[in-house]
């Protein structure tokens, strides 16, 4: 067994114009973790995908512990002991654990499932894994995903074990818990291989780590050598400063007042419980909770789009004279009717903000679709805008008429950060605007928010990462469980204290 | 009582092909390909079947009824394989619209069968039909002796090989996808395309196979439809013969939740509504209306089944999609 695990020399692939990887040398070593880093489009999930077969380079050589090795498709991929974690879960919801964990091995004659749960049961106990065989997919939280996905992994046999952002979804204790058990499987001697945005992740778990930019291949370091600026440098290609403007608000005016929303899911379960809170313009409004905890239904009931209860109350202020206008109980044409500049990016970009087979233009006219003429649609202002926003944001892209489905995550994000801002929102509401982004990106995204806020807009902020909600923010709602568990002052409230706020409620959590 | 037996033993018959076309269309349908060419393929496998038959006896002077009953069977399930492999290569190979090239099969089909029954109609002088001894080998009961036993034999055994090799494929069907590992391969395959890719299975292959084997069992029940008629004139082909028996088949697939256990109760119960004015005549109720029935059912069928939310009803997820590994 030679020292190496993966080498892989000159590899190249492009698609149509577009080359996501540029003769990409590297090297994997057995026993260690390597985190690949880089920015959003700089070809890392390529390149990954390439040694599980899920794509095939245009040139170049992949050698596979010393030996070279031609991976025409997945399959080849596993028999030579590598797997890969995908970022979106390549699971069959219908079926259980066990069955998604055997799928596509060679076993002759009637499938023995006592057999494979016993196997599956004893992997999970070997580094630690909570898993139940039986359960179905499509019961399961993301995290147990994640953890069927790895154990198909390693039920195969797997040496070389590919994760593609396994920590985009995972709250902090699993994203430890995950960590522990990288960490135990790099001590068998297994190689990893982690890609992830998270600069504190990547310092903290990795052994070395290789940067691409652009396709192409940077350069690695070990990671006692590394720091988050020094990474940060070697992605972009330029120095950056990693600090968050936080101008204080100027004359705050208030904006929106909420009051006592209450809403209940399709199975009658109450998701949001009286939660009342305000927003002024020239500040961001940050929301702080567990994912799930109500964030999502919260901005969809301002928006319109969620049923509340009666006794609900959303009321938008236009201006300092004007009359307030209730958006409860209205549809969001009608409130779009009456003149309310609210602007909502919400979470889902490719299913709710955009229209992924559309290009860039007609994705601009979602929002101006009605302002033709003699019912003849306007495309000629879409398209400036379009235009407009590519320039304005630096969204790569080959045209204006490319479907927005083929842009990497960032660009998709930032057509759509770009056309809510476009239409001058007083209320502009982010949900999750920097989930799954890199680091330069985001900052590019937290750049636009404090510019709106400097216009005067009312920004809400739905965030995951405390860090950047403390730096950003103005002020903070926190919510747990569908409650406002308490609203804190991002200049002085502390990590812990909004911690502690998301996981408890009731008076006692306020310090 | 005789008459009820009589309906049953009128309704297991009048199910035969529909069950041969839901097992055909649910196996095709396990890997995701929704081959709405399933009225073609019956056309198809009806006319080589019949033909096959027809040829073997012209040539021989003896024809033997098992050899010639072989090449009716070996015939149907291969030139029914062959429009789904049509279909398969336009549709996973090219990656074609499945309704647009299943509803062609369905024209391609019928005017196939169609034309070729007159074709070699004209030639033999007016019609082509099969000798007493090709019928008799379709008709006859499988077990002759089992079949005198009074009732119970008569509503068990009484019925043509056709009837029991359908069931035995069904039985087959529901432990292939039940309990081996390439039924399991292929429920992925269906279910979720780039899942079953990741995980090392050759889609393609997958979906090939099923769509041709599926299309062949679904000749075969176009081959029933010709060669076995409940008021014996079978074994001669009838201008338009499958009448709308692939279209219920389709709709069968889904009252049966894509279950070959299922499969055998929904194709019964289809039988039985088809054959009902035979047995239960009521006077002020014009045919007609009976004849309607089947119909009728598929349409409340589709309905409800529309109803139900539990997953595991669910059509499989990848049902219509093509797939193609390196699309971003």
């Amino acid at each position: 067994m030679s020292s190496v695990a993966i080498q892989l020399s000159g590899i190249t692939k492009t698609f149509g114009e577009v080359a996501a990887n540029k003769n990409i040398s590297l090297e994997v070593y057995w026993g260690e973790i390597l985190s690949l880093l880089g920015e959003n489009g700089s070809g890392k999930t390529t390149l990954m995908n390439i040694l599980s077969g899920i794509y095939y380079p245009d040139s170049g050589q992949v050698f596979v512990d010393g030996k070279e090795a031609n991976i025409r498709c997945p399959k080849d991929s596993y028999e030579l002991g590598i797997g890969m974690v995908h970022q979106h879960f390549k699971l069959v919801d219908n079926m259980t654990a066990a069955e998604n964990i055997v799928l596509g091995l060679k076993n002759k004659g009637r499938i023995n499932r006592k057999e494979i749960a016993e196997k599956v049961r004893q992997i999970a106990e070997n580094y630690g894994f909570n898993i139940n065989p039986e359960r179905k997919v499509y019961d399961m939280s993301v995290s147990e995903k994640q953890t069927v996905e790895i154990i198909k992994v390693l039920y195969r046999g797997a040496k070389i074990l590919i994760l593609d952002e396994p920590t985009a979804v995972l709250t902090a204790q699993e994203t430890e818990k995950l960590f522990a058990i990288l960490r135990k499987m790099r001590d068998n001697g297994k190689s990893i291989i982690i890609i992830t945005h998270k600069l504190q992740e990547v310092l903290s778990v990795s052994d070395r780590i290789a940067v691409l930019r652009k396709g192409e291949y940077i350069g690695s370091v070990k990671t006692s050598e590394a720091t988050a600026q020094s990474l940060t440098e070697m992605m972009v290609g330029r120095r950056i400063t990693l600090n968050i403007d936080r101008p204080e608000p100027e004359n705050p005016t208030l904006r929106l007042h909420v009051k006592d929303i209450t809403c209940f899911n399709e199975e009658g379960v109450k998701i949001l419980d009286k939660v009342s809170f305000s927003a002024y313009g020239g500040e961001i409004l940050g929301i702080a909770g567990i994912s799930g905890s109500g964030q999502r239904e919260l901005l969809e009931s301002i928006a319109g789009l969620y049923p509340t209860t009666r006794e609900s109350s959303v009321l938008y202020y236009p201006d300092e004279s004007g009359q307030e206008i209730q958006l409860i109980g209205k549809r969001p044409m009608e409130i779009k009717r009456l003149g309310v500049a609210l602007s909502f990016v919400p979470e889902d970009r490719l299913g709710m903000g955009l229209v992924g087979s559309m290009d860039i233009a007609e994705n601009m006219m979602l929002r101006s679709y009605l302002r033709g003429k003699l019912g003849f649609t306007d495309r000629r202002h879409p398209r400036k805008l379009a235009e407009y926003v590519i320039r304005k944001l630096g969204v790569v892209t080959p045209g204006v008429s490319t479907p927005v489905s083929r842009l990497s995550g960032g660009n998709v994000q930032k057509v759509l950060v770009g056309r809510e801002i476009a239409a001058t929102p007083k209320v502009l509401m982010t949900a999750y605007p920097v989930r799954g982004l890199d680091i330069n990106t985001s900052y590019t995204i937290y750049a636009l928010l404090n510019e709106q806020k400097k216009k005067g807009t009312a920004v809400i902020f739905v965030g995951e990462d405390l860090d950047v909600l403390l730096e950003l923010c103005d002020r903070i709602v926190v919510m747990c469980k569908g409650r406002v568990s308490g609203i804190v002052d991002g200049r002085t409230a502390t990590k812990e204290q909004v911690g502690l706020l998301m996981t408890s409620l009731g008076e006692e959590a306020k310090v | 009582m005789t008459d009820f037996f009589n309906f049953i033993i009128a309704a297991v018959l009048a199910a035969c092909p529909l069950l041969l076309g839901t097992l055909g269309e649910s196996l095709a349908e396990k890997s995701g390909n929704l081959n709405l060419g399933v009225e073609g393929m019956m056309f198809m496998g009806g006319i080589a079947g019949l033909a096959g038959s027809y040829y073997y006896e012209k040539a021989v002077a003896e024809p033997v009824a098992w050899v010639s009953v072989m090449i009716a069977l070996v015939c149907a399930f291969l030139c029914a394989s062959f429009g789904a492999l049509i279909y398969s290569f336009l549709t996973i190979t090219l990656r074609a619209n499945q309704n647009v090239t299943g509803l062609a099969l369905t024209i391609f089909g019928t005017g196939f069968g169609n034309f070729f029954g007159e074709f070699i109609g004209s030639t033999a002088g007016g019609y082509i039909a099969v000798s007493q001894v090709t019928k008799a080998g379709f008709n006859d009961p499988l077990f002759p002796a089992l079949a005198r036993i009074p009732v119970v034999g008569k509503v068990l055994f009484s019925y043509n090989f056709m009837v029991y090799l359908s069931i035995i494929l069904a039985i087959w069907m529901w432990y292939f996808i039940k309990f081996t590992q390439k039924g399991l391969n292929l429920m992925a395959v269906g279910e979720r395309h780039e899942a079953a890719d990741a995980a090392g299975i050759n889609i393609t292959l997958y979906k090939y196979l099923a769509t041709c084997i599926g299309g062949g069992i679904t000749g075969l029940g176009g081959l029933y439809i010709v060669m076995n008629s409940s008021n014996g004139v079978g074994g001669v082909w009838v201008h338009n013969c499958i009448g709308g028996y692939g279209w219920l088949s389709v709709a069968l697939v889904i009252f049966a939740t894509w279950r070959p256990s299922r499969a055998m109760v929904c194709a019964l119960a289809f039988g039985a509504l088809s054959v009902m004015r035979f047995y239960f005549p009521i006077s002020f109720i014009p045919m007609a209306i009976y004849e309607i029935f089947p119909y009728l059912a598929t349409i409340i069928v589709l309905i409800t089944v529309s109803l139900r939310k539990r997953r595991e009803n669910q059509p499989p997820a990848s049902l219509g999609l093509p797939y193609f590994r390196e699309d971003r």
